[in-house]
This record gives C-alpha cells, structure tokens and sequence, in this order.
C-alpha cells in the first residue's frame, strides 16, 4: 500500500513499514497515527525522534529492550520502562514507534 | 574441540587458518571438498604432518570415496571415519567449530 | 510478579562464540551473523564475537556500503555495546597481514594473538561460523 503526502507516494510493505525511508516525513507519521486513532503527542515525537537518531547512528531499529534501556538513560527512569512506552504506543513501540519513525521492523521482532 | 574443515586447502585458507588454532589437544576433521587436504605429498599434507603425526587429523570416507581418492592412499597419519565416526568425534572432543 | 516470571526463563548460561572469517560485502555472511548475534542478545547468554582472517574487513572504519545499493552495516558494530555484547576480539595476526591496526576498527575490541583466539574458541559451549 502507499500513501501520498505533498506529492510524493509512499510505499509501505505488507506491515504497514515504509519501503523508502528517505521518503519519510512528519505528515507520513501523522497519517499513521490518525488511521490507529492515536493522537501524536510531544510524548510521541521524543520516541519517535530518538528512534530516527538511533537509526541515523546504528543503521538498525533497536530492539525493544534496548530501546528501553536508552530512553531511560536519555529521558529518565519514568519514561524508560515499558509501561510508559506501551501507554504511548499500546501496539508496542517496535510495531508502531519504529513505523511512525519511518524505521524498518526492528531485527529479531517477530 | 574439534574443528572440520570443507573446503580445498587450494581454494581458499581455511585449512591453513584453522590448523593455526588447533592448539595442542584439537582435533581436525576433513569433509566434503576439505578431504583433497588429506592427499599425500602437497602442501598441505606438509602442514598438517604434525598434528597427523600425533593422531589428532581425520578424513571422513565416503566424501573420499566419492572424490576418487583411494583410502589407502591419504596422507601419513591421517585416520579415514566413516559417518559414525563422525558423530563419534564430535561426541569426544566437542565443542565443534566449522571452518565455512 | 515480574521477577518471578524472569526467573522462570533464567536457565544455564551458555558461552557462544560467533566466529567471523569473511570480508564484509562480497557474501551475506558478516551481516548473517551480525543479525543472529543481535538475536542472540535477547537470550542473555555469554556472547563473543572472533574477527580473524578477512574477517577483521568487516569491522574497519570508512566503509559505505551504499555506494553499491547494499545495506551500510559497519555502523551497527557500534550498537553492540547496547545490546550488552562488549566481548569482541580480534586477531593479531590477520590484522598485521592486512596492514591495520585496531585505530582502523570502527568500534574497540580486544586484540589477541592467534594462540590466545584458538584458547578463547576452544573455552565455548558454542561456536557459530560465518
């Protein structure tokens, strides 16, 4: 499937993920968001965000785990922890954070 | 531990490298296109004459068999197993690491 | 509850080595191998990665893979540590024969002589080779 934002054609894989990563924008993350009726919030875009740098730096999605572990290390205690990240994203940040962000699915997450 | 390596000893280095991290009590194990390492008089032979010598080399026989390489004829020292032969070695002398 | 349920999954610890051997793009193997041992560290088991022979390639600094519309993995190297995988070791001697040294790694790793690396594989329950 695909999305058009500004003009330009999005595609995604049979997941949801985009094809293109290049091709990402915040509109693109919006778009998503709106279709899981998920309101993207500052709370949001600090993962989202974080994730896009992770990925900039190691060229990989970072598991689920070790996503967590950064965020606290980076954000603090109260935000890294799982429940406070599945709050945010209840389809789990590796299914919905790394998708927003443009990333692909996270290796190793089935 | 026992390491077994697949390849020709002309075509690529594994025998050689591998043979460098035997250490004194590893055992190798030649399979598939590695047993062209078990023929006498090259170099390779030459390399690995030591640990032959010591008992601590061996060729499995039906990738030998099927290469046209007589049994009989491999390299001083080096043992000819079968495929139980195999399963014992790994059994003996695990962990095992293949030299791909 | 948490914990118990950790512990319920907390089993013997095991020693895999993932041995690296080949040059980084002309086959699949380095980035296999990368994948499964960022796999692995879901699993908390004792993880080392050996870089020896062309294998010392994967790990050298400057590479860009996307020149050839291939996947830029030296990058990910670096992400190791945060997967708690810090064991990398090196072999001395492939990388003399290639002319480097450790400065041209693209992360720290431990350097040690061919005797040492054959001491270090023989010391696992379970050596990976790629």
């Amino acid at each position: 499937m695909a999305y058009e934002v500004n003009g330009i054609t999005v595609e995604t894989d049979e997941e949801g993920y985009i094809e293109d990563l290049s091709k990402w924008s915040k509109e693109v993350a919006e778009i998503m968001a709106k279709e899981d009726d998920c309101e993207l919030t500052e709370e949001h875009w600090e993962i989202i965000n974080f994730l896009r740098e992770y990925y900039e730096e190691f060229q990989i999605a970072p598991a689920v785990r070790v996503l967590t572990k950064q965020i606290g290390k980076r954000l603090g205690p109260e935000k890294g922890n799982s429940k406070y990240l599945y709050e945010l994203f209840p389809y789990g940040p590796a299914k919905q954070a790394c998708r927003y962000a443009g990333l692909p699915k996270p290796t190793g997450c089935v | 531990m026992l390491h077994t390596v697949n390849k020709s000893p002309l075509q690529t280095n594994d025998l050689a490298s591998c043979l460098g991290h035997l250490g004194t009590d590893g055992r190798l194990l030649m399979i598939e296109d590695g047993v062209y390492g078990a023929l006498s008089g090259t170099e390779a032979t030459r390399q690995l004459a030591g640990p032959a010598g010591e008992g601590r080399v061996y060729v499995l026989g039906p990738d030998l068999e099927a290469r046209g390489v007589d049994a009989g004829t491999v390299a001083d020292g080096v043992q000819v197993v079968d495929y139980a032969g195999f399963v014992q070695l790994v059994v003996d002398h695990g962990p095992h690491q293949a030299w791909v | 509850m948490s914990d118990e349920f950790e512990d319920d999954f907390s089993g013997e610890i095991k020693r895999f080595m993932f041995v690296n051997r080949k040059a980084p793009h002309g086959t699949i193997y380095a980035l296999e191998s990368l994948e499964v041992v960022l796999i692995s560290a879901a699993f908390d088991q004792d993880v080392s990665l050996a870089f020896l022979d062309d294998g010392v390639f994967q790990l050298r600094k400057g590479q860009n893979a996307n020149v050839l519309e291939m996947k830029n993995f030296a990058p990910t190297y670096r992400a190791l540590e945060g997967y708690d995988i810090e064991k990398l070791y090196v072999e001395r001697e492939s990388l003399e024969a290639r002319g480097m040294t450790a400065d041209d790694l693209v992360v720290p790793v431990e350097v040690v002589d061919r005797a040492r690396m054959a001491e270090l594989m023989a010391d696992q329950d379970v050596v990976m080779s790629f």
